[in-house]
């Protein structure tokens, strides 16, 4: 049980401290960085404090401490890559607008191009 | 290209990727079959020489600055023709499987029947097209399934031989698949109350290359346009039941 917790406060740091240099150099937005050091602050508080991990334990009723922490990080991981798959959609659909726009666009400035030339 | 100055104007567009050894011929054979229609080939980030080739056989082409897959290429060319105004638009692939000389049939029924959508169906008619056992089967299942959505048969939801009309073209450039188009792309248009209908044409086996469906994305096929459908299907009904509500509580 407190080699479980160990290793979870130990992979809770590595993750916030991945995030915290990923957001300095830049590879990941501030925005998107919130949800994560909240994942890892949770899971690191909950490791740590094990009255307030057996608080929670009775509120689901669950058997065990380590199920309860399992499930949280399940539940806490699986909204996130619900939460990332709606922000990546959105994406998508903005990308291959943009795509769209630029090519009719690009288009546009040909056609006039040609046109001009013929004139001339 | 020359923008559209009949009331009738119809533009051709022809969605291509890596399509050098086909493109030429599709392209020469509309111009043969359909004189003074403009051909706007879409390219859709291809590796070979489709633009140059589709160019010297006298199409227009627009290239799309990235790989945005059929829907998003088809979508380019819709909101073109749009923009340019454009009051019919029949799409052909660029694998040479269309017959061009069934485009002016598939014009005829777009203006005569005034409805959004004519298919250029396989499965019309006795005119001999050949289709694999399981894309056979595929086709089967669909019908079976979009009957009762459509309220009417569907002989070849998989057609990518399909003519439009304006009113179409404006929903299409809001709103349209991505991916394996044909199918939802019918139930956007139905949830809409538009109309379509299905001209027998001819399809050819294919000349160039080869078909990139396997097993595995054939079941992919099957259950992302179930789910696809299945969401047309709730949003409009939603949408339709509100604005009824509304209309209720307003009058």
């Amino acid at each position: 049980m407190d080699r479980l917790l160990n290793v979870t406060t130990g992979l809770s740091v590595i993750l916030l401290v991945m995030v915290l240099i990923s957001v300095r150099r830049a590879h990941i937005r501030v925005e998107y960085s919130v949800s994560w050091l909240l994942a890892a602050g949770v899971m690191l508080i909950l490791s740590r404090a094990r009255p307030l991990l057996d608080a929670v334990r009775n509120l689901v009723g669950l058997p065990d401490s380590p199920l309860t922490l399992f499930l949280l990080a399940a539940g806490v991981f699986l909204i996130m890559f619900f939460r990332f798959s709606v922000i990546i959609s959105h994406l998508r659909d903005d990308n291959i607008a943009l795509a769209q726009r630029v090519a009719i666009l690009e288009y546009h400035l040909r056609d006039r191009r040609n046109h001009e030339n013929q004139e001339a | 290209m020359i923008p559209p100055s009949t009331p009738d104007s119809l533009l051709i567009i022809v969605p291509a990727l890596n399509e050098e050894a086909a493109i030429g011929g599709v392209v020469r054979e509309i111009h043969q079959h359909v004189p003074g229609v403009p051909v706007l080939v879409i390219d859709d980030c291809s590796s070979d020489n489709t633009i140059q080739v589709a160019r010297q056989a006298g199409a227009d082409v627009l290239p799309l600055p990235h790989h945005l897959g059929l829907g998003g290429c088809v979508q380019a060319g819709y909101k073109l023709a749009y923009e340019l105004g454009f009051q019919f638009v029949i799409r052909v692939d660029g694998d040479g499987q269309h017959d061009a000389r069934d485009i002016p049939r598939v014009f005829e029924r777009l203006k005569s029947t005034g409805c959004e959508m004519v298919i250029g169906s396989r499965f019309v008619g006795d005119i001999g097209s050949r289709t694999g056992a399981v894309r056979s089967l595929g086709i089967r299942f669909f019908r079976l399934v979009l009957r009762p959505v459509l309220g009417k048969e569907v002989h070849d939801p998989t057609s990518g031989f399909v003519g439009v009309n304006r009113l179409a073209l404006n929903v299409f450039r809001n709103s349209f698949p991505l991916e394996y188009l044909e199918i939802e792309a019918l139930v956007v248009l139905q949830r809409r109350r538009f109309r379509f209908e299905e001209v027998s044409c001819k399809m050819r086996p294919r000349t160039t290359g080869r078909s990139t469906i396997t097993a595995l994305k054939s079941l992919y096929y099957v259950v992302h346009v179930l789910l696809g459908v299945f969401v047309n299907v709730l949003k409009f009904d939603r949408r339709f039941h509100r604005a009824k509500r509304e209309s209720g509580a307003g009058g």
